[in-house]
């Protein structure tokens, strides 16, 4: 029997041909990397390939510098295996890895969405053979609506904690979600306050996207100066004697699993707002639709049942187990990785592997 | 329709109770009457029966989604809500419906006389010009309970706040057997005299859970103690020759206890008892497990009469020749009781008191409560001797005094996913003891189901080892890896031939999870059985 193209191995999405490991979930020699979160992209490899949009993520978030940076559809071969990264839509410095030999084409999405976000290079369908794929919000229930929409609700909302006198904090993850955010937050409305894990992040950003300005939360940042103002602060923050001090305020939450009534009441914030960075059930069937694939390996998500549904439609789907979260990450604030605390993504990162 | 969809929105999206009030009052300022008598309903339990059993309600919302329905039913077990699923699933149309809620209630009630086809056309018609959240809403108005938390009390001060009325007395008008369908606004609420107040129930009086010792309580000659029986909580209303009883719950129950008809003509007109319904045979109370056979039968056999004889033990009386003494001191409405109980002395009577227990110390008293198990007790009730007879659940002059739970190490052996805002987490568990086999193997039983105890961070590590450590799947149930230990408090063991075990718990919860503990070392069947009384 051949050998598959990409195995799923203890140490993560294996390529023995060229030997390089895709994701890695533990330290390796070659990680190609598809983006800068961290159930991607881990600490203790030793050689770093990614999109060069990624670049200054990876260096910023794992403090390293064996990182290299390929262009969009760049191919670089190794050993006989033709890689090159392709948009995929999720966040900025986020791609796709194309993996070609002897004519087989194997994908690997990474984390992915379909709208076009305005932020990063919007997704493009590559065609191929096998598709690897994730499906964290692979359920018929998940149905995002248009980020415009989902936007203007959000303004709206702190418009309205304006009037009220209250400060409006809005949670997102600090890489990706809060820069979407960020984006479209109306600066007319008021002053933008980030907490420190975001302001940093954006600040490696901004020579990349053009965002409205943002003031750091620091220790002379007063309550009255708040007021009536907008704080994006990353989803471990909720309940933290700093977010207290801003009283009064309103709390909300940008993330796909604020879809479920469940969700938004264990998280115990007062409004959701239903916005992902990954694809909803639709976005997830015609991506992989359009690839033209005819095997399909579901990844992290409702991986089982994803699959079970495609089997019907005809396709020769699998599951496979990886230790990637996908958004689960903004539901259990404990794993969000402080990116002001290096020592703290060490030990994580050990904890994990 | 869009005003109750947005009360409802706003009641489910906060845990402020302040911010809950304040929507509903809100409401309450604006929706129209009718409108407001069907919210009350709502939120008072008061629902129309459901029109259609869940299975074609399923079946019908697929059709809409347009999935396979295995999908559709594991989707729903994700959600852990099917109304909640039926409004996520179906696709939103740019159709509109401005039906008052009481044109949507009016129409279910009529619901339940259709055919099938009819059933059908009806919800597929309004699921597609609903929006999302309205499809929920309107959903839930057919499949029941919203779990917003919301209490019949906080509605009751929000409906206060809005037509200036005082709560206490809103309260008791809300009390009671009244139709939505037939009652309006002004009869509820507004009018001075109410046609059926035979039947009207007074709001029961909770107690409190003691937090200090009971030595801060101060002179133990200020207190009276009863014990806390474990039956079920009612209040027995005799007035112009006929009987109610109504549980804690506020259901008219009278049809299911038929033996208190008899106390017609011997208890006086105009009386109102507040009583515990316990099983009682060849004098002696009866475990809480025999008297769940009676409860929620529309008929009650003779034989199940012969077999499971109930009794009301009466530790309270709320009116007395019509009048209402609820704010005579506790010792002077025992005082009018136990005169009654005198007075019908020797009637071979379904009906007892209460009796307090005689104590000059706490010291004493602590004695008594540790007999409770014997006495088929959950411990002592305590209540001021002055104490007037409160609304709801009230500090100070009533506290219960719980004996501690027995408890057992069991094994986590099964699991589900929870409702509400634990949907998605796996916090449904099942446990297992070991049972000693004939050939000197032993295995593991399952005896118990609990799922409340932990922390919410406890709850996601066991839901992180649960989906990493399944062995099997049955629908929304897990079998997992025998590995964790927990320790399962519960107030009583009784026989039980509706157990795999042969032995059933009472208020089985967990305690605390026994990280320190192997499997190896969790208690046997043979234990939980040593501790039936």
């Amino acid at each position: 029997m051949i050998k598959p193209l990409l195995e799923f191995n203890d140490k993560g999405i294996y390529c023995a041909q060229a030997d390089v490991y895709l994701d890695p979930w533990k330290p390796v020699k070659n990680a190609l990397i598809t983006h800068g979160h961290s159930d991607h992209a881990r600490w203790g490899h030793e050689r770093y390939i990614t999109h060069s949009s990624n670049v200054a993520v990876l260096k910023h978030r794992l403090g390293i510098q064996n990182v290299v940076g390929k262009e969009w559809c760049e191919t670089f071969a190794i050993n006989n295996v033709k890689f090159s990264f392709h948009p995929a839509g999720h966040i900025i410095g986020s791609a796709q890895i194309r993996v070609e030999h002897k004519g087989e084409v194997w994908v690997f999405t990474g984390d992915y969405k379909t709208e076009d976000d305005g932020v990063c290079v919007p997704y493009e369908v590559v065609k191929c053979h096998t598709i690897i794929t994730e499906c964290t919000f692979g359920l018929p229930v998940f149905k995002w609506l248009p980020q415009a929409q989902v936007m203007n609700d959000i303004n709206q909302w702190w418009s309205e904690n304006q009037a009220e006198g209250k400060t409006s904090v809005l949670f997102g993850y600090s890489l990706g979600k809060a820069q979407r955010l960020l984006k479209y937050l109306d600066p007319s409305i008021g002053t933008i306050y980030t907490h420190a894990a975001i302001e940093n992040m954006t600040e490696v950003l901004r020579n990349q996207v053009l965002f409205p300005e943002t003031t750091l939360i620091t220790r002379d940042t007063k309550k009255e100066h708040l007021a009536g103002n907008i704080v994006l602060a990353p989803p471990s923050a909720h309940g933290s004697t700093w977010i207290k001090k801003m009283t009064p305020y309103v709390t909300g939450s940008a993330s796909g699993w604020m879809a479920f009534r469940g969700a938004r009441r264990r998280r115990a914030v007062d409004k959701g707002f239903v916005i992902s960075d990954h694809c909803d059930w639709q976005g997830l069937l015609e991506s992989i639709e359009a690839t033209g694939a005819e095997r399909v390996i579901a990844t992290h998500g409702y991986s089982d049942l994803f699959s079970r549904f495609l089997r019907e439609k005809g396709y020769d789907a699998r599951t496979a187990n990886t230790q990637f979260e996908g958004e689960n990450a903004e539901m259990n604030p404990q794993v969000e990785l402080d990116a002001e605390n290096e020592a703290a993504i060490v030990q994580n990162l050990s904890a994990t592997s | 329709m869009k005003l109750f969809a947005e009360l409802i929105r706003i009641l489910d999206s906060t845990n402020k109770t302040n911010a809950k009030v304040d929507a509903l009052a809100q409401y309450f300022r604006h929706a129209p009457p009718q409108d407001k008598v069907w919210a009350i309903a709502l939120l008072s339990h008061r629902r129309p029966s459901r029109p259609v059993n869940t299975t074609l309600l399923r079946l019908w919302a697929n059709e809409l989604a347009n999935i396979p329905l295995w999908l559709f039913e594991e989707s729903y077990h994700i959600v852990g809500d099917l109304a909640e699923t039926i409004g996520l699933m179906i696709p939103t149309t740019t159709q509109n419906s401005h039906k008052s809620l009481t044109t949507f209630l009016t129409e279910i009630s009529a619901l339940k006389q259709k055919s099938d086809d009819e059933k059908k056309h009806y919800l597929q018609e309004n699921w597609l010009v609903l929006n999302y959240y309205e499809r929920f809403v309107f959903t839930k108005l057919i499949t029941g309970g919203f779990r917003i938390g919301v209490s019949q009390k906080l509605m009751t001060r929000a409906l206060a706040k809005a037509e200036n009325l005082d709560e206490d007395v809103l309260a008791y008008k809300l009390m009671g057997n009244w139709n939505p369908a037939t009652i309006s606004f002004k009869e509820l609420i507004l009018d001075e005299k109410s046609s059926d107040f035979s039947s009207k129930p007074y709001p029961f009086y909770l107690a409190y859970a003691l937090e200090t010792t009971v030595h801060e309580l101060g002179n133990p000659a200020d207190w009276s103690a009863e014990h806390k029986w474990d039956g079920i909580r009612s209040q027995t209303i005799i007035r112009e020759g006929t009987i109610f009883v109504w549980s804690r719950g506020e259901e008219l129950v009278t049809e299911q206890y038929p033996e208190f008809q008899q106390l017609i003509g011997i208890i006086p007109d105009g009386t109102v008892l507040d009583a515990e319904i316990l099983p009682f045979q060849n004098n002696e109370i009866g475990s809480f497990n025999d008297l769940q056979t009676r409860l929620g039968r529309k008929t009650v056999t003779a034989a199940l009469l012969k077999k499971v004889p109930v009794v009301l033990k009466v530790y309270d009386i709320l009116e007395w020749n019509y009048s209402d003494i609820r704010e005579k001191t506790y010792q002077d409405r025992r005082t009018i009781l136990e005169q009654l109980f005198e007075e019908i002395k020797g009637k071979n009577l379904p009906i007892r008191l209460s009796e307090r227990i005689s104590f000059s110390t706490w010291e004493a008293l602590g004695e008594e409560r540790n007999r409770s198990r014997q006495m088929r007790s959950e411990g002592l009730m305590l209540k001021k001797n002055n104490s007037p007879y409160l609304v709801g659940r009230k500090k100070g002059d009533w506290w219960k005094w719980k004996i501690n739970p027995l408890s057992i190490d069991a094994v986590l052996t099964y699991a589900m996913r929870g409702h509400g805002r634990r949907s998605n987490l796996f916090t449904d568990y099942t446990f297992a003891l070991w049972q000693n086999n004939p050939d000197g193997s032993r295995e593991l039983v399952t005896f118990a189901k609990a799922f409340s105890g932990l922390t919410d961070a406890e709850f996601r590590k066991v839901d992180d080892f649960i989906k990493k450590n399944t062995l099997e799947r049955f629908g929304p149930v897990r079998s997992v890896v025998p590995e964790l230990v927990f320790e399962i408090g519960f107030e009583g063991v009784a026989l039980s031939k509706r157990h795999k075990s042969g032995i059933a718990t009472r208020f089985p919860r967990i305690l605390r999870w026994r990280m320190d503990k192997k499997i190896e070392e969790a208690n046997s069947i043979d234990d939980l059985k040593s501790m039936i009384i």
